[in-house]
């Protein structure tokens, strides 16, 4: 099972964004998607850049994609995923139906994302039709239901599944950071930048419960399926998505690494990454419970 | 296979010069609300199956086979069209529901059905070549790039779009698309990208993509305290209400919270409603083909209240564009039924966000 690290959901600053990377490099993950998905005004890297991190990381030995925008509202976020999708020299994700439009049109080989909404057999089988050579199954999808899809879904189709980090929750037109500072989204002031894991939206019990990152909400547990990887394996999930944070990432990705080789037993690696996760951990969707769930979980045997 | 259920629109007939038809799209959450929507004036209701297959999957709503039957029957005979939304996602282990409902559709009659999955598109597309395919809002498709590959997979003829575009953004995918286009008018305000949220999952396990619903009554609680009444979904405290403070149903992104050092308030959305009738014109220059009235969840007596008014507002606007406006009693009128009694343009309008 290969192992990824998912887009950067969060606004860095530019030369962060760049050491982070060089940083990954050395990392032991095997595929890098890269891109802003998130918001159009965050504009720290253009597009050259991003793709001089894919050279960069394809120098490295690692497979780099670049993702789209997940929600294209103006004209100018339209033109730009076609600027990523018309890119000839890297695999694409495709996180709106208007990129796989695109993709499928130039008959361009893609990555389904994780926002597609493929929930069964009959659309899987449409999007591998189009030329998707790997998807991410959504959020709420139980294990159950989809190592039915793997089982029976298209043969030469890759699974990749959400194992570690905030989960993108929601999008919306409104960006909420920059309505906490009560600033209007076209003068936002780029008030994300604050905020390298996003803002905290918590109860009036003072419990952590959601995460504003601009436009996208979060959730504020943390979703961590380390400890379900031999299963994954077992199940025929081709890939491990691990979403970046400001803090350890590097080290997450080592202690994923170490469970896949059957280095590291899965429960001793969700001991050892307890103190690295910014929040409680939660695995609940992957069980069939509500998401912010977490289950206790006999783990299989290392496969 | 199923008779073809499909009469020649009202526009294929007309002359070329015509204007084309604006429709008044309302919702039908039971058999009297749909009379009332009828009686009122809608162009069209549509209304859903009592079960998951669609997205207002809440107890005691929807329809069965035989009110359906009945009320195709009082829409048609009145000139209205009938809509069934089989907007949720089938889930892998039993997509067999959904495919069901498409055939009961067609065999009941219906002038369209609303969709969001692929799938059930690519399945309705092949067994029902005739029966018409609308792309729900739930399809998340918000630029013509999305909806035109709709159309050239499935062949949807018409798409809601989801309530997170400006007016300016609206008119580019129409000039961009022979998709009609059908946007939201009136009514509870998601504030996030329809079919892209899993907020409600996130607490309670069920979410409008998997089980057509949002916030479900089964996860509410309601509790007095001492510190006020409480509102809980699964647990979590969504929202804590001042005595004599009206207390509203505990949607989870319209709940009070903290953020930072702000305390208590709408960090999300205020419960509000959407009211765009003072954009009629507008909607009806950039070539807006419907205007949908969110509300399944709803009383009769508020569809009829809210079919009144716009049908009244439409054919105003029609007759004479340049010099409508909203009437005063018109808004009061929805401000009654509006969540919070207040209404936003939403992203129609850029400062809301």
């Amino acid at each position: 099972m290969k192992l990824s690290l998912g887009a950067l959901q969060y606004y860095w600053p530019r030369q962060t964004i760049f050491d982070f990377y060089q940083a990954i490099a050395a990392s032991p993950v095997d595929i890098i998607y890269l891109g802003e998905t998130v918001c159009s005004r965050r504009h720290e890297l253009r597009l050259s850049d991003w793709i001089d991190i894919a050279d960069l990381m394809r120098d490295s030995g690692k497979e780099a994609v670049l993702s789209t925008q997940v929600l294209l509202e103006s004209g100018i976020e339209v033109s730009a995923m076609h600027k990523v999708t018309g890119n000839p020299d890297y695999l694409i994700e495709a996180n709106d139906m208007g990129a796989v439009q695109r993709l499928s049109a130039a008959q361009r080989p893609f990555v389904g994302g994780l926002h597609l909404n493929i929930y069964n057999q009959p659309a899987l089988t449409w999007l591998a039709s189009l030329g998707a050579t790997r998807w991410v199954a959504p959020l709420e999808m139980k294990h159950q239901d989809l190592s039915a899809l793997i089982q029976d879904g298209p043969k030469d189709l890759q699974t990749e599944v959400f194992a570690y980090g905030r989960m993108p929750l929601a999008f919306s037109a409104r960006c909420f950071t920059a309505r906490q500072r009560n600033l209007p989204k076209d003068d936002c002031q780029f008030a994300c930048m604050d905020h390298p894991d996003g803002l905290m939206l918590k109860t009036r019990e003072s419990e952590d419960f959601l995460v504003l990152n601009g436009i996208q909400t979060q959730s504020a547990r943390v979703h961590n399926l380390i400890d379900e990887l031999p299963r994954m394996q077992s199940m025929g999930v081709a890939v491990a998505r691990i979403s970046p944070q400001a803090q350890h990432t590097h080290e997450i990705l080592a202690l994923f690494d170490a469970v896949r080789r059957g280095t590291l037993a899965p429960h001793d690696a969700r001991t050892q990454l307890q103190p690295l996760v910014p929040d409680q951990s939660c695995n609940g969707y992957w069980h069939g419970q509500p998401g912010l769930d977490l289950v206790e979980t006999q783990t299989l045997a290392t496969a | 296979m199923h008779a073809p259920t499909l009469t020649p629109t009202p526009e294929a007939a007309a002359p070329a010069n015509a204007p084309l038809p604006f429709e008044l799209v309302c919702p039908a959450g039971s058999l009297p609300a749909l009379k009332a929507a009828v009686d009122n004036g809608a162009s069209c209701v549509y209304l859903g199956l009592r079960d998951a297959t669609n997205a207002r999957n809440f107890a005691g709503l929807n329809f069965d086979e035989a009110a359906i039957a009945s009320g195709i029957a009082y829409a048609h005979a009145r000139g209205c069209k009938v809509f069934m939304a089989l907007n949720t996602y089938p889930q892998a282990a039993n997509p067999a529901p959904w495919r069901a409902a498409v055939d009961k559709a067609v065999d009941l009659g219906v002038d369209a059905v609303i969709l969001a999955d692929p799938g059930l598109m690519q399945y309705a597309a092949q067994h029902h070549p005739r029966l018409r395919l609308h792309l729900s809002v739930q399809g998340s498709a918000t630029s013509a790039d999305a909806i035109n590959f709709y159309r050239e997979q499935f062949g949807i003829v018409r798409a809601v779009l989801p309530r997170v575009l400006a007016m300016e953004q609206v008119r580019r995918v129409i000039d961009r698309t022979p998709v009609e286009i059908e946007v939201f008018g009136f009514g509870s305000l998601c504030v996030m990208v329809e079919g892209r949220c899993a907020l409600s999952s996130y607490v309670t396990g069920e979410s409008p993509n998997t089980h057509g619903v949002c916030s479900p009554p089964k996860s509410v609680r309601w509790q007095e305290t001492p510190k006020g009444l409480e509102s809980r979904l699964n647990g979590v405290l969504i929202d804590r209400y001042a005595p004599g403070e009206n207390a509203g149903y505990p949607t989870l992104c319209k709940g009070r919270f903290d953020v930072a050092e702000d305390k208590n308030y709408y960090a999300i959305e205020e419960p509000t409603s959407l009211n765009t009738l003072e954009l009629l014109p507008e909607l009806m220059k950039i070539g807006v083909r419907a205007v949908k009235i969110e509300g399944r969840q709803r009383s009769p007596a508020y569809a009829a209240q809210v079919t009144k008014v716009w049908r009244e507002a439409i054919d105003n606007c029609l007759a004479d564009p340049l010099r409508y406006s909203p009437k005063t009693a018109w808004m009061a009128s929805l401000d009654e039924v509006a969540e919070g009694q207040q209404h936003t343009l939403g992203a129609y309008h850029r400062p809301w966000k």
